[in-house]
């Protein structure tokens, strides 16, 4: 037996202290000990994309980091993404343009593209193509969801605020 | 699945390690993006007793501009060695090679010490370290040395690392100026390892004839491979698109990949020629424009 070891991170902006088993995989922390479920496990080997959660503001896959990996580090999963019930102007592109149908892969999609818009705010759509490659969904066929980015972006220029 | 349970440690410095990788050595695994490490930890293909955390240690100066090229520290992440200007300056080769790791969120997290030092045979890493004649400088608690990237990969997955070793940095060396380059992969989708990869530097005189030239294969056999006997062949030469094609038939020698689930060792020869031509004819055309 292995013992339990104490972490410390910020999650959402609420602080968190906890005592974990080593073995904890970032994505199990987040979904089983924080009861944010929103951050989904598909592969969990780093190919589909569902667990992609933001790490000190960078896209990472949390069912390839160790929870252990994450003391000190300011966490965003899609819990983040609304205010109050109100959709986030991405959350809200992906609504009305249909980029999602079952849904399991949105938050990974959506906390990727947070990042991406952030560093591009014009992307061309290739370029989006591009960033999606790491986010699998099986539904959607991917035009859908390239064209809420593409509104996501538009939304943020024309609102005057790159942020996503 | 979920990993095995391991006795975690988080190291303060490389010193630090290296310490607690003494005590540990037969049983311990160091952990740095572990990007590929805890994938297989997921799977229990890895099920490591102790693992030895070097994610988070305080790592100043990054990246250094050297006289002969560029130190990279192990422990820096594949991003930021791909967008670092100093970099992006001297080693477009190398900036390229990183893009093509897998995705930006696993190179967010991916260590440049991490993919090497995994050696899997198909990453661009360790090729990129044959390419560029990099010095990998290893440290030990007792001991510390230089080991040329040429020495370094045994078989697959496989290094002259030793169990209390860690790598430290990586000096990847500048080419000669106004070098062309060139990097070919083929892959089954967007991020994945290459089937066949092919990387090629060419460098030209005044008179236009080669005077340094790199070629080397990934994903043909257990190691990454520089193709010697096709450079041999170019070296003094005036290149030219069918001295290309002869050299590249040369690419043989060194393919000695099995079958596997995704193509045959035939299919990986061929397609190791083609790329190995349009690697040489890209970096040509870049070497032209740049002298």
């Amino acid at each position: 037996m292995v013992d339990k070891q104490k972490i410390h991170l910020t999650v959402n902006g609420t602080a968190y202290d906890r005592e974990i088993e080593p073995r904890t995989l970032l994505s199990d922390f987040i979904r089983h000990h924080l009861d944010l479920t929103g951050t989904h496990v598909g592969c969990e080997h780093g190919i589909c994309g569902s667990c992609t959660i933001l790490m000190d503001g960078l896209p990472v896959r949390s069912c390839l980091t160790f929870a252990l990996q994450a003391e000190g580090k300011a966490i965003e999963t899609i819990e983040s993404l609304d205010k109050n019930g109100e959709l986030s102007p991405l959350q809200n592109a992906f609504w009305e343009n249909q980029g999602l149908q079952c849904g399991f892969c949105t938050p990974g999609i959506l906390m990727s593209m947070k990042a991406f818009l952030e560093d591009n705010p014009k992307p061309a759509r290739d370029e989006i193509r591009e960033a999606l490659s790491g986010n699998l969904c099986r539904c959607t066929g991917y035009h859908d969801i390239v064209d809420s980015v593409v509104a996501a972006a538009e939304a943020a220029l024309s609102s005057g605020t790159a942020k996503a | 699945m979920k990993p095995a349970n391991f006795e975690y440690f988080r190291a303060t410095s490389i010193d630090h390690a290296c310490e607690l990788l003494s005590a540990h050595a037969d049983d311990a695994k160091i952990l740095a993006g572990g990007q590929s490490l805890i994938a297989a930890m997921n799977y229990r293909l890895a099920r490591p007793q102790v693992l030895i955390d070097i994610s988070n240690i305080d790592n100043p100066s990054q990246i250094t501009d050297e006289t002969d090229g560029v130190r990279i520290k192990a422990t820096t992440t594949q991003a930021i060695a791909e967008h670092d200007p100093v970099v992006r300056e001297r080693l477009p080769m190398l900036v390229d090679a990183l893009e093509h790791i897998a995705h930006f969120q696993i190179r967010n997290k991916g260590t440049v010490g991490g993919s090497i030092v995994n050696a899997d045979p198909a990453s661009e890493l360790p090729a990129m370290s044959l390419l560029l004649d990099a010095e990998y400088e290893i440290q030990s608690k007792s001991n510390r040395h230089v080991m040329a990237a040429e020495d370094f990969f045994i078989t697959y997955m496989t290094t002259a690392l030793q169990s209390d070793e860690v790598l430290v940095s990586i000096l990847f060396k500048e080419p000669p100026k106004n070098c062309g380059w060139a990097l070919h992969e083929v892959a089954r989708r967007a991020g994945d390892y290459a089937l066949v990869g092919s990387a090629a530097i060419i460098a030209l005189d005044d008179g236009g004839k080669c005077v340094h030239v790199r070629v080397v294969l990934f994903g043909v056999a257990s190691t990454p491979v520089r193709a010697k006997a096709v450079e041999e062949l170019l070296v003094g030469q005036v290149c030219s698109d069918e001295l290309f094609e002869e050299a590249a038939k040369r690419v043989s020698e060194v393919v000695d990949a099995e079958s596997d689930v995704h193509v045959t060792d035939e299919y990986r020869g061929n397609v190791a020629e083609v790329l190995t031509v349009r690697s040489l004819v890209d970096a040509l055309n870049r070497a032209q424009t740049a002298s």
